[in-house]
């Protein structure tokens, strides 16, 4: 991810733009503005969408790979990937399965899933920044491992009987439709969002997306914070293993499959720079939404999950290339 | 003798052997030619594909859409087998070629035209293109009963005791090494992933050389539409599912750096040879074929870890570069 020849060339304006004018023009704008379009689309076209219930099952499609892309935005940001979070997801169902056969209860579960997810994180964060090795490949190579390893433990069967409290984390309402899950998103988002953008941490982080070098110099422990961004993360794929393991009640190996692609495309969508360096957790939570919007509404019209991955592919592709049409346009013109 | 056995090709082709050698004093036919031709076959689209991505990562992208891209033209090319026979196969692979070479196309602009990040691109085509598969087919399978005969039996017809398929094979990966060696775009290819600003004043397009090289892996990928649907009869929306990363694995295992510029044929080819051998030796030993997934992800790892030894040993440092954080 580290490409400095096409990253230097940053553009450093006279003075700054008008706060409110940039306030509009900014990506979450336009995400709010493609959101509430995908909303009155969907309550046109389908009869069954404004309904209190339909508006929380929605939320079902998204709050398992959102909490992901919480933790994957930090490390894009940072200028690394993650493409092995389904994998873990995987590996920590399927050892929380191993678990129940054993008779394991509700709490120490979670704690397997999450641990599980914290393990696979650190591992990748260590061959990454311990042997300096580029995490795209690294990743690629843990996700056939954590998933190979899910597949070589159970093979075609599968693994259920979890217990019936453990369900709730996956099933259950807090209060009337406001679902266990959606509460653990949004609390974990708040935390997200202080992380990045109100601590020191989150300045470094941006720091080393930006510049890797000048941060080492200006005294930002560069690889330290790498690690714990993988570790966290791993940890934020664990639990989603538990939220969705609990939510499905079984384990098959092939679980979450293909999960690490739409990740990706919700931090990305959500106006985070692929190449490192800028992103807000604000924008990846509407990416989130809006994901949850497109498949949902297009889920009522009967339309098959395999036409929705285009429309979310065509999404990620626009999105990302109309601002930079309008720009060429704007400088043509000028 | 040291030096040699440092190089990556002669390692991999090593251990290839050893593996083979292994595995056939387990079981006596593993290492009979008849069944190394096969494992050559089987492995032959890999190989092909691992070409196509192996010019794409040295100018410094990724492209994980070859598998889809492969699924679409191969989806196409059983429908329109099915619906008009007569067409002659030669033209329908020619066919293939194009249409690939059209998606690669779509890649390569986006890239080239809008700057926009080579693994955004691709994830987005990776499920456009799969999903375009379904709305060209309506979710339904061709199968064997509805492709005709020639469509079937071109890849299965053997010459010099080797089937029709892997000497497509042959053929694809010895124009990419002879392009990568003795033409000016293969050196371009290079010179784009080693350094873009001084392949610049060195009067390269960058930006033109990376399409190109999308472009290339799109025809590769539909080549492979062909022969996958004609080698497995059957065309669907699941074709190749997976296969994007395993493509860019044996790139990996083969010593190409993710990184750009570094990367042969013979490497990104052996690379997928070794998957392949690997994948057909786990059987015949009695180990679970559910073994695969994991025993080629730590391929991929230990082949990464060596990748970067490997660089670090090569060049000399004059000035320290972005990459030292």
């Amino acid at each position: 991810m580290t490409d400095a020849a096409e990253t230097t060339h940053r553009h450093i304006p006279d003075r700054l733009d008008n706060p409110i004018k940039s306030a509009v023009l900014s990506w979450e704008t336009l995400l709010v503005l493609v959101a509430v379009v995908i909303f009155i689309l969907n309550s046109l076209a389908s009869p069954y969408f404004l309904n209190a219930w339909s508006l929380s099952d929605l939320t079902f499609n998204f709050t398992e790979k959102a909490v992901i892309a919480l933790a994957m935005a930090l490390l894009i940001t940072s200028g690394e990937i993650d493409l092995s979070v389904a994998a873990i997801i995987a590996l920590a169902s399927t050892l929380m399965g191993m678990a129940v056969q054993w008779g394991v209860p509700t709490p120490g579960l979670v704690a397997i899933g999450i641990g599980v997810g914290l393990a696979c994180g650190a591992f990748n964060g260590a061959l990454v920044t311990g042997l300096k090795l580029p995490s795209i490949v690294v990743t690629i190579g843990t996700m056939s491992l954590f998933r190979g390893i899910s597949y070589a433990i159970l093979g075609d069967r599968a693994y259920g009987g979890y217990p019936s409290d453990f369900s709730f984390v996956g099933q259950g309402y807090v209060w009337w439709v406001i679902s266990f899950e959606l509460v653990l998103f949004v609390f974990a988002a708040v935390l997200f969002w202080f992380a990045l953008h109100r601590t020191n941490f989150g300045r470094q982080i941006f720091a080393i997306g930006n510049n890797a070098v000048a941060a080492q110099f200006s005294g930002v422990r560069v690889a330290r914070i790498k690690f714990v961004l993988f570790c966290l993360t791993g940890l934020m794929s664990g639990i989603a293993a538990v939220m969705l393991t609990a939510r499905l009640g079984s384990t098959r190996p092939s679980i979450a499959q293909g999960w690490e692609l739409e990740v990706i495309t919700m931090v990305v969508l959500g106006g985070v720079n692929i190449l490192g360096g800028a992103g807000s957790i604000t924008g990846v939570v509407l990416a989130a939404l809006i994901m949850g919007l497109v498949t949902f509404g297009l889920g009522l019209l009967n339309v098959p999950g395999i036409v929705m991955s285009i429309f979310i592919g065509g999404l990620l592709i626009t999105v990302i290339a109309l601002p930079i049409l309008y720009r060429m346009w704007r400088e043509r013109r000028a | 003798m040291i030096r040699l056995l440092k190089q990556r090709e002669v390692m991999l082709l090593a251990i290839i052997a050893i593996i083979v050698a292994l595995v056939t004093t387990r079981s006596a036919g593993f290492g009979r030619p008849g069944n190394l031709t096969a494992i050559f076959n089987d492995t032959a689209v890999l190989m092909m594909l691992a070409c196509g991505q192996l010019v794409v990562i040295l100018t410094r992208s990724i492209d994980l859409s070859l598998a889809s891209n492969l699924a679409l033209t191969g989806m196409i090319a059983a429908m329109v087998n099915a619906a008009m026979p007569g067409i002659p196969v030669e033209v329908l692979i020619l066919g293939c070629i194009v249409v690939g070479g059209l998606l690669g196309m779509f890649n390569g602009l986006l890239v080239w035209k809008l700057n926009i990040p080579p693994i955004v691109v691709t994830l987005g085509t990776l499920t456009i293109y799969r999903g375009t598969v379904f709305l060209v087919s309506g979710g339904t399978w061709v199968n064997a009963v509805e492709m005709s005969d020639r469509f079937k039996s071109f890849t299965r017809a053997e010459f010099l005791s080797l089937p029709m398929l892997s000497w497509i094979a042959i053929l694809v990966i010895a124009l990419f090494a002879l392009m990568m060696l003795r033409t000016p775009l293969g050196r371009a290819f290079y010179a784009t992933g080693i350094n873009p600003t001084a392949a610049t004043y060195a009067g390269i397009d960058v930006g033109k050389t990376k399409f190109i090289a999308f472009t290339l892996a799109g025809m590769v990928a539909g080549l492979a539409g062909y022969l996958w649907v004609s080698r497995y009869v059957i065309a669907s929306v699941d074709v190749a599912r997976g296969l994007e990363l395993q493509v860019v694995a044996a790139c990996v295992i083969g010593g190409v750096s993710i990184a750009g510029g570094i990367g042969t044929v013979g490497g990104a080819v052996l690379g997928a040879l070794f998957l392949g051998v690997i994948n057909n030796a786990l059987p015949v030993i009695g180990v679970s074929p559910f073994w695969q997934m994991a025993i080629s992800g730590a391929a991929i790892i230990t082949a990464v870890i060596f990748n970067a030894r490997g660089e670090r040993r090569g060049g000399r440092i004059i000035l320290k570069t972005a990459e030292a954080g």
